[in-house]
């Protein structure tokens, strides 16, 4: 007889617990259940449909205000950024310009972004220091900057906040890479005398420019 | 060139200096190691390091580089940026060889600057349409059986700045927002599984610790497939700025999917349309209508060696061609070479482990004549996906998408030996 079922049996008389092994797949207690507290504290988010919404209300007045002491020294007076803050503000109708200005009017598919947003991150540097009234004054606010609200007495609220759309929603598609020519085709690729004539440089980084330590900035591009 | 630039080394005098540099040049005339060398006083005489002793053990408890290679340090370029808590900065892949990235070089990119904090201080919340919404600490994940991957991470605005025309002479900045790093973690699977996925529970949230609080919506699929939550890089501890202690690890997807310093996990019925998914990380194509959740990264590969930071130095005659390939879309099949601005090609060698979703290294060894050379790269995966160029990118989404730019690059070598980054014909 091999040792092993004696050391067994020794085991389990003295009533000691042999290790479970962990990938069994079934769960190992560990961590513990979160409180409805500690739930409401962290879970913020703002969906399209309203849900994470908090109760409350804020008016274009009282967005402005806000806004002028906590926001306009970075995004500027009228949401058109100070330097390179970033603008939240104008931009309608650029999209398919040369320098497409991408702001919440503009670009941005959903108004729940706003508030979910500016309640996380915002003002930077004093993140999650604004009420939810006041972030819903700031929303309204930010929708009068973009002439989506255009009376200045609005009221933004949780009952009225969904029927709000911003106007570049439709413009937003599903990933559409695998439709492009280059990546349907899947042929082996050339490899020899793949071009007619020898290649020729078109252009070359020292036009642009914009190499670091060399030269000013001439607003090429963004990193977003 | 560079042999006879190079500062005294220590130990010799001006003369020894310049005798130095003399028999160095004139072998690189007479064409390298079989020509007749004048004695090199470098190895004619004792040097300090042969003599004195060096440092002694715990001179540096936690070691660093040799005080010889202080280029070799991430940059960023203050201009594109209001603050450096928004901003990037790029990992200098020049420099490195092989396909791990050392930690201290893994690019940045923070949204609202370094979150600092105490593990003991962290916790991390499974929450929303789960059984039971759970709290762990970092000792309760250090008990979940663990993996270890290696995986790349690209920015997903890598070469983001590269879509108008060449702009930036060097590979650092064009390229340098990918690192492949090995993580230590819990699978993603074992912490929902603990706390009870509900049937219509099909989008998972992740929020990070930060003062951005980054969040961004994983489709359940990929949550339960191939994620991970890890808390080592390379052996050690995440560092600061890569999310320690703890950071979601979404292989093959853009990199600002791979939350940092997690801390929440929120399951739900539908994506929550965060900024990072709308306002940003969403690709403008030229007709002005947007992709969104264009999550995977596509094959890509770039020549670090030589590029614009690191010119050809050692004149004509053997030359190592070497780069990096990569996609998120499979396993990487083979690397293509062309040193003709895309007119012919050359299978390169790929060298060093092959792990699926990494980094691979390149080579393609050739004798150069000291010509001009077009230098060019392009990645096949096992898909049959290959790299556009430029001019093929551009004519599907125009210039203005910022995102998952995996066109072919072309460094022009001239006949000194200086690279610049350019476009061909
Ligand atoms: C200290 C400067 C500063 C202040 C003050 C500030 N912001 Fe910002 N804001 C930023 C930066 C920086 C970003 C981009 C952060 C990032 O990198 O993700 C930003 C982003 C935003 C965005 C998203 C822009 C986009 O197109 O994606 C909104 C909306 C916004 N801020 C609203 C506000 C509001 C409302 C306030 C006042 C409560 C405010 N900000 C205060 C600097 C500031």
């Amino acid at each position: 007889m091999s040792k092993f079922p004696k050391a067994l049996i020794v085991l389990l008389s003295a009533g000691v617990a042999l290790p479970a092994f962990a990938a069994d797949g079934g769960k190992l207690g560990l961590g513990r259940p979160a409180t409805q507290e500690e739930v409401s504290a962290w879970d913020i988010d703002v969906r399209p449909d309203g849900t994470g919404l908090p109760e409350g209300h804020g008016t274009v007045a009282e967005g402005e205000v806000l806004f002028t002491d906590n926001c306009a020294f970075c995004h500027g007076d009228f949401g058109e950024g100070i330097g390179r803050w970033p603008v939240l503000a104008g931009g309608q109708g650029t999209l398919t310009h040369e320098r497409p200005e991408k702001t919440v009017g503009s670009y941005w598919p959903y108004l729940s972004t706003v508030y979910d947003y500016v309640r996380r991150a915002m003002p930077f540097g004093n993140a999650r220091s604004m009420t939810g009234d006041e972030v819903y004054a700031l929303t309204t606010y930010i929708l009068y900057l973009n002439d989506i609200v255009t009376d200045e007495d609005f009221e933004l609220s949780k009952e009225n906040f969904t029927d709000i759309y911003l106007p570049n929603e439709a413009n937003f598609i599903s990933d559409s890479r695998y439709d492009e020519p280059f990546n349907t085709e899947k042929h082996q690729p050339c490899m020899t005398d793949c071009k007619a004539e020898p290649a020729k440089i078109t252009m070359c980084a020292r036009i642009l420019d914009v190499t670091p330590s060399s030269v000013e900035d001439d607003g090429a591009g963004t990193v977003d | 060139m560079s042999d006879t630039t190079e500062k005294p080394a220590g130990g010799m005098n001006r003369r020894d200096f310049l005798k130095a540099g003399l028999a160095a040049g004139g072998a690189a005339a007479f064409g390298g190691a079989a020509a007749a060398a004048e004695n090199d006083p470098l190895i004619t005489e004792v040097q300090d390091w042969n003599r004195y002793l060096g440092a002694g053990v715990q001179a540096a408890p936690y070691g660093v580089p040799s005080e010889h290679e202080p280029h070799v340090v991430r940059c960023d370029v203050e201009w594109l940026t209001a603050s450096t808590e928004s901003s990037v900065n790029f990992t200098p892949l020049h420099e490195l060889d092989g396909i791990i990235t050392p930690n201290g070089l893994c690019f940045e990119r923070h949204h609202g600057g370094v979150a600092d904090i105490a593990p003991a201080d962290h916790r991390l919340m499974i929450n929303g349409l789960v059984d039971t919404p759970l709290v762990f600490t970092m000792q309760n994940l250090m008990r979940f059986p663990r993996e270890n991957r290696v995986y790349f991470l690209e920015c997903a605005a890598n070469s983001g700045m590269e879509w108008r025309g060449s702009q930036f002479n060097g590979c650092q900045y064009t390229h340098g927002m990918v690192h492949c790093v090995m993580y230590t973690g819990v699978p993603l699977k074992l912490l929902l599984e603990e706390a009870g996925v509900k049937a219509n529970g099909k989008w998972l949230l992740a929020e990070g610790a930060d003062a951005a609080a980054m969040t961004h919506s994983i489709p359940m699929e990929k949550a339960l497939d191939d994620c991970l939550v890890a808390f080592k890089m390379n052996g050690e501890a995440l560092r600061p700025e890569q999310g320690y202690p703890l950071r979601l690890w979404v292989p093959d997807w853009e990199g600002n999917m791979w939350g940092k310093w997690l801390r929440q996990l929120e399951v739900g019925d539908e994506p929550w349309q965060q900024r990072e998914e709308t306002s940003k990380y969403t690709d403008l194509l030229a007709s002005g209508k947007a992709r969104r959740f264009t999550w995977v990264m596509d094959p890509k590969s770039i020549i670090t060696n030589p590029s614009p930071q690191m010119p050809i130095t050692h004149g004509k005659g053997p030359l190592v061609i070497s780069g990096l390939v990569w996609s998120g879309n499979g396993q990487i099949k083979r690397v293509y070479v062309s040193i003709d601005g895309g007119r012919n090609w050359k299978t390169a060698r790929i060298d060093g482990p092959s792990f699926f979703k990494a980094l691979h290294r390149f080579y393609l060894d050739i004798e150069w004549d000291g010509s001009p050379l077009l230098l060019q790269s392009r990645a096949l995966d096992e898909h049959g996906f290959y790299q556009p160029t430029k001019n093929e990118l551009r004519a599907e989404r125009g210039e203005n998408s910022i995102y998952h730019n995996n066109s072919v690059q072309t460094w022009h070598v001239k006949e000194d030996g200086t690279v610049e980054n350019v476009e061909v014909s």
